[in-house]
């Protein structure tokens, strides 16, 4: 196999390679030790969308059709829960997280419901369900000003030579899931709903129930970030998840997984919310205004997918 | 007559005006003085920009896709209609009919390449609000006269968003439902094959719809500052919600061209509606997503019980 094919097969190199010329771009123009300062908060930051991101990807490569739209929702509703059961207290720390991965499953199993029972298309079953999801955090979480247990903001925000101990713990996180898509039974089973779904049933895989752990992996992983992200920021806010919902779902796009579904990849997401990131890092010194910032956001996104939006799902 | 009334076809087609008729019903009993001229246009007053904006969504539904833009779509031309077409009638104009073309070509892309249209509209949405941002930095300008004017038309017996609501279902309803073009088009969404096969163009159909979408966009847009008097670029963030929401309340299915435009606009009036009930319940404004959201499972929930006795028969 020459080199040539085997970068083409590797459609996650390209979010790498276009994190490191972004950053390279913005390094050079703020010149000396600053771009490693740059690589280190865009780590702590990549880290969050990475995580929802992960669940997105099992969610999209279930196939056409399959989007999770509830993880802003769930976002601000863990994190609100979490927050105010512990109370600023780290003796209750356990009890939070429990708390906050109980959201999680709530989530995914009344999306799952609609899904199957209602027979909703899980974009709108979704989308209703983050409607609910919202509105409980915002009547739970009202005037909401609660500090995160001084444990939780120390471990969000710790750093290991230099290095954000968050951001280490999820990509040894990733390299689980990636073991987890390409070696596992779950993961293999998602592979092949994505490719053929009829071809996966008849084959003797359980396709309600890969579609069911599926939709609860997306929503834990959802108000896992909620939890950590309210550790991170000093508390939860009700608008915290909000950016999370392009940005989910433009991570597995960017980073290679194929949105017809039966193509997925891990590490494209890492280099993928990096590139987002850092993208956003190098407008902001440019000086460029909140206006060009979104458009061109929203122009990279289209545009990516133009490129990659050639392949047609395998029949 | 009592298998009629009690088939799934007949049920289906009255639940939409089913639930608007109830939550009117349930709004009368609550507040009777509502049931007036002036009450009902207070109450009903956005349904008139929202309505449009379903339209739109229902177009872009009807062939398979989702747009998940329209919001600050509405919120841009609802910029561009308080600056430029107020202070420059001509650029004001050449930049709306700038953005229906865009619209038709994010169609014409969507289809040449074949692409998830949820993803390809959610980056749009940030393009959108970026370019809303750049003409409106903060929330003002003033909305041309004639629209102003327009919004607020006195119509006798009838107060003027219903008699506007109507009006637009009907009309849609006849280019849509009732023009031979119009089933081309729907057909694009139920058997794109079978169209493709019959001579049709599938890139001129997903142009065209995309592009009265864009073009209803506009209309929600001026119409909303036609109510607001000034813009802002968030000013219908929440649109893309009640846009989807609009349209599935209506009777839309989400795949395979079956739409109905009376009912997207029962659908959207419905929605409106569900604010103001809300309000009299005094339930806190906290839970007025969460209960349109609750409204949108009851009724998919209902909807799926017909099919199923449907499957039975």
């Amino acid at each position: 196999m020459t080199s040539l094919t085997w970068i083409s097969q590797k459609a996650w190199i390209w979010s790498f390679v276009g994190a490191f010329v972004v950053w390279l771009a913005t390094a050079l123009y703020i010149g000396g030790a600053g771009g490693t300062a740059v690589i280190t908060t865009a780590l702590s930051f990549a880290t969050f969308t990475v995580i929802v991101g992960i669940g997105q990807m099992f969610v999209i490569t279930t196939g056409p059709g399959n989007v999770d739209l509830s993880i802003p929702a769930t976002i601000s509703f863990s994190g609100a829960v979490a927050m105010k059961i512990m109370d600023g207290s780290n003796a209750m720390l356990p009890i939070g997280f429990a708390a906050s991965m109980a959201c999680g499953l709530v989530v995914g199993l009344f999306n799952y419901i609609l899904i199957r029972i209602l027979r909703i298309p899980p974009i709108i079953a979704t989308l209703s369900s983050s409607f609910l999801v919202l509105s409980t955090a915002i009547a739970y979480g009202r005037g909401l000003k609660i500090k995160p247990p001084p444990l939780l903001a120390e471990f969000a925000t710790a750093r290991l030579l230099g290095i954000p101990v968050l951001a280490i713990v999820i990509i040894l996180f990733a390299v689980v899931m990636s073991v987890v898509l390409n070696r596992t039974m779950y993961g293999r089973s998602v592979l092949a709903i994505g490719q053929n779904q009829r071809a996966a049933w008849l084959a003797g895989i359980n396709v309600e129930r890969i579609r069911f752990y599926t939709y609860v992996l997306s929503a834990l992983l959802a108000a896992l970030c909620g939890f950590l992200l309210s550790g991170f920021s000093g508390g939860a806010s009700l608008n915290m998840g909000q950016e999370y919902l392009l940005a989910s779902i433009a991570v597995v796009v960017i980073g290679g997984t194929s949105v017809a579904g039966g193509k997925a990849n891990v590490p494209g997401i890492w280099g993928a919310a990096m590139f987002m990131f850092l993208l956003v890092t190098m407008l902001n010194t440019f000086g460029v205004s909140a206006g060009i910032r979104l458009i061109l956001t929203g122009l990279i996104i289209v545009a990516v997918i133009t490129i990659a939006g050639g392949d047609k799902p395998p029949r | 007559m009592v298998d009629r009334l009690t088939s799934p076809r007949f049920l289906r087609a009255v639940l939409p005006a089913a639930s608007f008729a109830i939550l009117l019903i349930a709004i009368f009993y609550l507040k009777p003085r509502t049931m007036s001229y002036f009450g009902l246009n207070l109450m009903l007053q956005y349904t008139v920009p929202i309505a449009l904006a379903t339209i739109a969504q229902m177009f872009i539904i009807t062939v398979n896709d989702l747009d998940l833009s329209i919001g600050p779509f509405v919120g841009l031309t609802a910029c561009i209609g308080a600056t430029w077409l107020a202070d420059t009638p001509l650029l004001g104009i050449l930049a709306l009919a700038g953005c229906v073309a865009a619209y038709a070509a994010l169609g014409a892309l969507i289809h040449w390449r074949n692409l998830p249209s949820i993803v390809v509209t959610l980056g749009m949405s940030f393009v959108w609000l970026g370019i809303a941002v750049l003409i409106l930095p903060t929330p003002g300008g003033t909305a041309p006269g004639w629209v102003k004017w327009l919004m607020g038309v006195k119509t006798p017996v009838v107060p003027f968003p219903i008699v506007a609501t109507v009006v637009i279902g009907l009309v849609v309803h006849l280019l849509l439902m009732r023009s031979s073009y119009g089933a081309v088009l729907r057909g694009a969404g139920g058997n794109p094959r079978a169209i493709g096969r019959a001579g049709w163009s599938l890139l001129k159909t997903k142009m065209v719809m995309f592009g009265a979408a864009g073009f209803f966009g506009v209309l929600s847009g001026l119409s909303l500052i036609g109510l607001t008097s000034a813009a802002d670029a968030h000013i219908a963030d929440r649109y893309t919600l009640y846009a989807i929401a609009g349209v599935i309340l209506g009777g839309g299915e989400f795949v395979g061209g079956r739409v109905s435009p009376i009912g997207a606009v029962i659908g959207a009036m419905t929605l409106t509606l569900t604010g103001s009930f809300l309000t009299f319940l005094k339930i806190s404004p906290d839970w007025q997503i969460g209960a349109q959201g609750g409204i949108l499972i009851i009724v998919l929930a209902l909807r799926a019980l017909i099919n199923r006795r449907e499957g039975l028969v």
